[in-house]
């Protein structure tokens, strides 16, 4: 597994799931598929950086007893950046949710095509 | 007091918007008289940290007290001091001429409008003057979440509208962050400062990460800056949101996304190094694409608000432009066509909110006869038009002059033309506002009270063209469009001067 | 050399003192009385400010004044030189009579629009004063671009559709003109690093003969289209629509020789003679001068209304002027400029008979005008020796300026010139002498026949009285009043030194 995460393969593996996010934004036509599409593309992103931190026989960064040296760590200001990452797609994706919901009690639908036809209409 | 300044230009803002629906439950006049006191206090802050800045040097302000690079720093230098009074003044403006639009509102759409307001102000501040490349990104999601639930209480068009833009903006910032992670990776650090002299040896070996940090950085900031072809979430987003908050959003935001960027390419990466004239090449000509193009879609337009948004994506192509003629005098040209446009964008916005308010009307074709009703805002819309134009000695010309002079330094014959075409087309569609507004006579027999939805508006038409605490931001936006065109030498020379590679710095 | 500079706030205060009247006029928007008390008051003014200038400049000092900087390294500079002061004296002196013709006019029509009417006048002279005292290239187009806008409400005036038509001609061949105008003066302020007016010319040497060429047709460009010079004058007989005192001063006097006065800056102050003779773009000038003298009074023939006659008269005539200037020789220019003067008295005349005519009758057709004069004999007398006076009679102005013209061709070993000023001094006899024979010597016919109008109102009466009787005393003192001929001789005299000061006179 560690070697997995620390191999060039990995960040093919976030590339691709990284495109997921506009290909789903692009060419999804019901608005919550668009908004998982987005949350897929900020995981890629989150992952991007924590493996960046990872590395071989890198421990977690919590003192233990015999492991001191600065090395043998794994990098801990990427986990910590991407606390806040975290954060704040939750939030993107509250205020998304509560956009749609209003959308869908004015409109009655998701789907952007008919939802397009109809704001026309009014 | 006085060292925690930058500290507090950011905090004080971010406090009284998280107080903001509490305090409004308890009375909504507190709330109001709150906000802009916050909102003055960021002001006189940010006043007193560029007078620092220009007198004693760049401000470094640590965070904490801990050291840069693992601590976060605020810096202010004159181009992030002028940026930090450009956003605090417009906002407080904009927050003055918001309130009789939210006078029917309950308490708690009050207390989230102002509070979505100042985190807004908040974030935009905090990325102009952060030194830390993460944190920016953190107050650019603040500033987004803000802006994208402002924009959505402009009503259900709105709401998609906002939806599109949450979409589109998230990608613009995910990009960001990952150019973010690349230049991490390479460096190990995220201080700009630090950024800078570690990125020198690697621009100039053609590191292939940096280069991809580069791009990424570029497109995400160029989508959220709407940079043409990125620009298409905003012409709806403009148009739909609310009068109460789009003056703010349009003037402000986008210059500071393209603040941002000019940072990096001339603070960080540094236009000579590697591979950024290239790049600076092709925003050069996306930027002269977009100026001509959305100009045309610009005159195309029925709605006033709608074509002031086209406007926007081309007089953000100005900027862009000052940025790809690289010199000192091409980006003097676009500093300053940050500061005029703002200034100029928001007062015509603050004029459509007005009409708005006046008649309910959007549609240029109901413009007719509107210059007597209110000539005082009209007067100014004249004098916004005029300086989008570029008519001296509105602010709007200088900015041009400067971008002629860098690109005739530079001989780029093809930026001069576009300019120039440009203003001709800025001209077409914003004297057939001024033929409607003032040549038109109101078609049919209909007064136009008569015509007018509810009575409340006709009650309206009975005081003054406007209430004060509307006209007074309208005239004082006005008075600085032409302040800013008469008076230009003094921010070129004594701040302008000093914050641009290539001036005293 | 140094002695002859004196620091002085006059030439600001001539240029200011209609503009802060503008500012009285729209205040005063209840009071109609006051605005015309508050125009009065400023053209009277302003009169005297620029007289008190009159005895040092021909003493040969030279008044200047630099209150601030308005671009980095460029100061809104201004400064009275002999050039300049006959164009000041000239304006100044025309509004003061063309603004008591105005009461007369405007009191006769209906729908007046006075408040915009008298502050847009006010404005338009300040900018005309801000061309006369400009000192280098930003300050002339500054004032420069504030009279292209200035003008349009004026145009504009009768808020109809063929006025609005009008005014979008209008405004497309200024603005046009104005931003190719801007491309030059860009580019000769980066090419010289300075955009100083200097006798003689600044340019000489700083930039390739080929890109010279391309400065100079670029600003001719931007200066011919207000200057009439055939095939770029479409806008002014359109712009005929205006009410006639607005023909009369701006399309006979302030805005059209402000094209004419630029070329005489561009040509004896930016580039010089000299370099003109070796860029050997002077001659080409002339060429369109010529043609557009002969031209437009081949089309002058045909028009049967009258301020359209006028018009192509004027745009003949102006020509003269621009071709006095390609000359380039002493008694070129000195023709040139006083052709300024000459042109000016003589054509306001006719303008304000026309506008005496239509106002009086409704009459606006020449066909119509038959036996006028024994309804209008005062004011027919004054057409008549307008008429003379284009057509070069001696005794009256215009034989003045015709003569130096034609004695700066034989100079410049240019006879060919001579045929050109003979052949059109036939034309305008024959597209003139007509109306004024028709006027005493035919019987009436139609509308003038069954109707008695009598004379004009005093108002309009006193006015073409009094310019007819200048025509008079200038064409036989040249000097009278305000030494104009000493002034254009001197200034003359200046360009070919390379001085500003050659002595008093």
């Amino acid at each position: 597994m560690q070697e997995f995460f620390t191999s060039y393969f990995i960040y093919w593996v976030i590339f691709l799931l990284f495109l997921l996010g506009p290909y789903g934004i692009i060419f999804k036509n019901n608005l919550i598929k668009k908004l998982m599409a987005m949350n897929v593309m900020q995981v890629a992103v989150i992952l991007f950086f924590l493996v960046l931190g990872q590395k071989m026989g890198g421990e977690i960064p919590v003192e233990v007893p015999g492991l001191l040296g600065a090395g043998h760590y794994i990098n801990p200001l990427p986990h910590a950046l991407m606390l806040t990452a975290i954060v704040v797609s939750l939030a993107t994706t509250g205020v998304s949710l509560a956009l749609l919901l209003l959308v869908q009690k004015h409109y009655g639908v998701l789907e952007e095509d008919e939802l397009l036809r109809r704001m026309n209409e009014r | 007091m006085k060292e925690q300044l930058p500290a507090l230009l950011i905090v004080v803002p971010l406090v009284t918007a998280l107080l903001s629906p509490l305090v409004a439950y308890f009375s909504t006049r507190l709330l109001r008289g709150l906000h802009l006191t916050a909102l003055a206090t960021s002001f006189a802050c940010a006043v007193g940290t560029l007078i620092h800045a220009l007198t004693e040097g760049t401000w470094h302000y640590r965070f904490g007290d801990w050291a840069p690079p693992w601590g976060i720093e605020y810096v202010i230098d004159p181009l992030s001091g002028v940026m930090a009074v450009l956003i605090s003044l417009i906002s407080v403006l904009v927050l003055l001429y918001a309130g009789p639009f939210l006078a029917e509102e309950g308490w708690l759409k009050k207390g989230i409008y102002y509070a979505l307001y100042t985190l807004l102000t908040t974030g935009l501040l905090g990325m102009v003057i952060t030194g830390d490349v993460f944190n920016l990104y953190v107050f650019l999601e603040i500033s987004s979440l803000a802006a994208y639930a402002l924009i959505a209480s402009g009503g259900y068009k709105a709401t998609v509208a906002a939806f599109r833009y949450v979409l589109i903006g998230t990608i613009g910032a995910s990009l960001y962050l990952l150019g973010v992670g690349y230049l991490y990776a390479v460096t190990g650090s995220l201080n700009m400062a630090d950024l800078a002299e570690k990125l020198q040896p690697l621009l100039a070996a053609n590191s292939q990460a940096v280069l991809i940090a580069v791009l990424l950085i570029m497109v995400g900031m160029g989508i959220k800056m709407a940079l043409f072809p990125l620009h298409g979430w905003l012409p709806d987003a403009y148009t739909y949101t609310s009068p109460a908050a789009i003056p703010f959003i349009s003037g402000v935001m986008t210059k500071v996304m393209i603040y941002v960027l000019l940072r990096y390419c001339f603070f960080i990466f540094g236009a000579m190094n590697g591979v950024l004239p290239a790049v600076l090449e092709i925003v050069g000509w996306l930027a002269a694409a977009g100026i001509i193009l959305a100009s045309v879609m610009a005159i195309a337009q029925t709605d006033f608000r709608r074509m002031l948004a086209y406007s926007s994506v081309a007089q953000i192509g100005y900027i862009a432009l000052g940025m790809a003629i690289g010199n000192y005098y091409g980006l003097i040209g676009a500093v300053l066509h940050i500061l005029n446009h703002a200034v100029m964008k928001s007062c015509l916005f603050l004029v459509a909110g007005g009409v708005k308010w006046k008649t309910g009307e959007h549609a240029i074709a109901k413009y007719a006869e509107i210059s007597r009703r209110m000539p005082v805002t009209m007067g100014v819309f004249l004098l916004g038009a005029l300086s989008m134009i570029g008519i001296p000695p509105t602010a709007g010309f200088f900015s041009k002059w400067y971008l002629i002079l860098g690109a005739l330094d530079n001989q780029q014959w093809l930026y001069i033309v576009v300019i120039i075409v440009s203003s001709l087309l800025n001209a077409v569609y914003f004297f057939r506002v001024i033929e409607q507004a003032y040549l038109r006579k109101a078609e049919g027999e209909a007064k136009p009270e008569e015509t007018l939805a509810s009575v409340e508006i006709a009650i309206k038409n009975r005081g003054p063209e406007l209430p004060y605490v509307m006209l007074v931001p309208i005239v004082v936006l006005g008075a600085g469009i032409l302040l800013l065109g008469v008076c230009n030498n003094v921010i070129v020379t004594n701040i302008l001067h000093y914050a641009l590679p290539g001036g005293g710095l | 050399m140094g002695m002859g500079f004196l620091m002085d706030y006059r030439p600001l205060g001539a240029v200011l003192i209609s503009l802060v009247a503008a500012a009285l006029i729209i205040l005063s928007k209840q009071h109609p009385k006051l605005q015309q008390g508050w125009t009065i008051l400023a053209a009277v003014g302003k009169v005297v400010l620029v007289f008190s200038m009159l005895p040092e400049v021909l003493a040969g000092k030279i008044l200047e004044v630099e209150p601030f900087f308005i671009a980095e390294g460029i100061t809104l500079h201004l400064r009275a030189d002999t050039t300049g002061m006959i164009f000041a004296l000239l304006a100044s002196v025309l509004w003061v009579l063309t603004s008591f013709y105005s009461f007369g006019y405007l009191r006769k029509q209906e729908k007046t629009h006075q408040t915009g009417y008298y502050a847009s006048f006010a404005v338009c002279l300040s900018a005309t004063m801000g061309i006369a005292f400009a000192a280098n290239l930003l300050t002339f187009f500054v004032f420069y671009e504030i009279l292209t806008i200035a003008t349009y409400p004026l145009v504009v005036h009768n808020r109809d559709e063929e006025s609005i038509k009008a005014g979008r001609k209008y405004l497309v061949y200024t603005l046009v003109a104005g931003q190719l105008f801007l491309i030059g003066i860009v580019w000769a302020q980066f090419a010289a690093g300075t955009g100083d007016f200097r006798p003689g010319g600044f340019l000489a040497g700083t930039a390739p003969n080929g890109a010279l060429q391309l400065i100079f047709l670029l600003m001719i460009l931007g200066t011919a289209v207000k200057a009439g010079v055939m095939p770029l004058h479409g806008w002014l007989p359109a712009a005929m629509v205006a009410p006639t005192p607005v023909s009369a001063l701006l399309h006979a006097v302030a805005v059209v020789k402000a094209g004419a006065f630029g070329i005489i800056r561009i040509v004896g102050f930016v580039f010089g003679p000299q370099l003109l003779g070796e860029l050997g773009v002077a001659e080409v000038l002339a060429w369109f001068a010529a043609f557009t003298i002969i031209v437009s009074s081949l089309i002058a023939l045909g028009q049967d209304n009258l301020k359209r006659r006028l018009a192509f008269s004027t745009v003949g005539q102006l020509s003269y002027i621009v071709l006095g200037c390609s000359l380039l020789t002493p008694l070129g220019l000195l023709g040139g400029m006083y052709h300024i003067v000459a042109h000016a008295v003589m054509k306001i005349t006719l303008f304000f008979c026309a506008g005496a005519i239509y106002i009086t009758t409704h009459l606006t057709k020449v066909s119509q005008l038959k036996g006028i004069g024994r309804q209008m004999p005062y004011t027919m007398v004054a057409f008549t020796v307008g008429s003379l006076g284009i057509t070069g009679l001696p005794f009256i102005v215009g034989f003045i300026s015709k003569w130096n013209l034609a004695s700066g061709a034989v100079q410049g070993g240019q006879a060919f010139y001579l045929v050109v000023l003979v052949l059109s001094a036939l034309l305008s006899a024959a597209y003139f002498i007509p109306i004024v024979y028709a006027a005493f010597f035919q019987e009436p016919e139609g509308e003038l026949a069954e109707h008695y109008y009598g004379e004009a109102d005093k108002l309009m009466l006193v006015p073409l009285l009094l310019t007819a009787a200048v025509s008079v005393i200038l064409g036989v003192f040249p000097n009278a009043g305000a030494h104009l001929y000493d002034l254009a001789a001197m200034s003359a005299q200046s360009i070919v030194n390379g001085q500003f000061i050659v002595g008093g006179w």
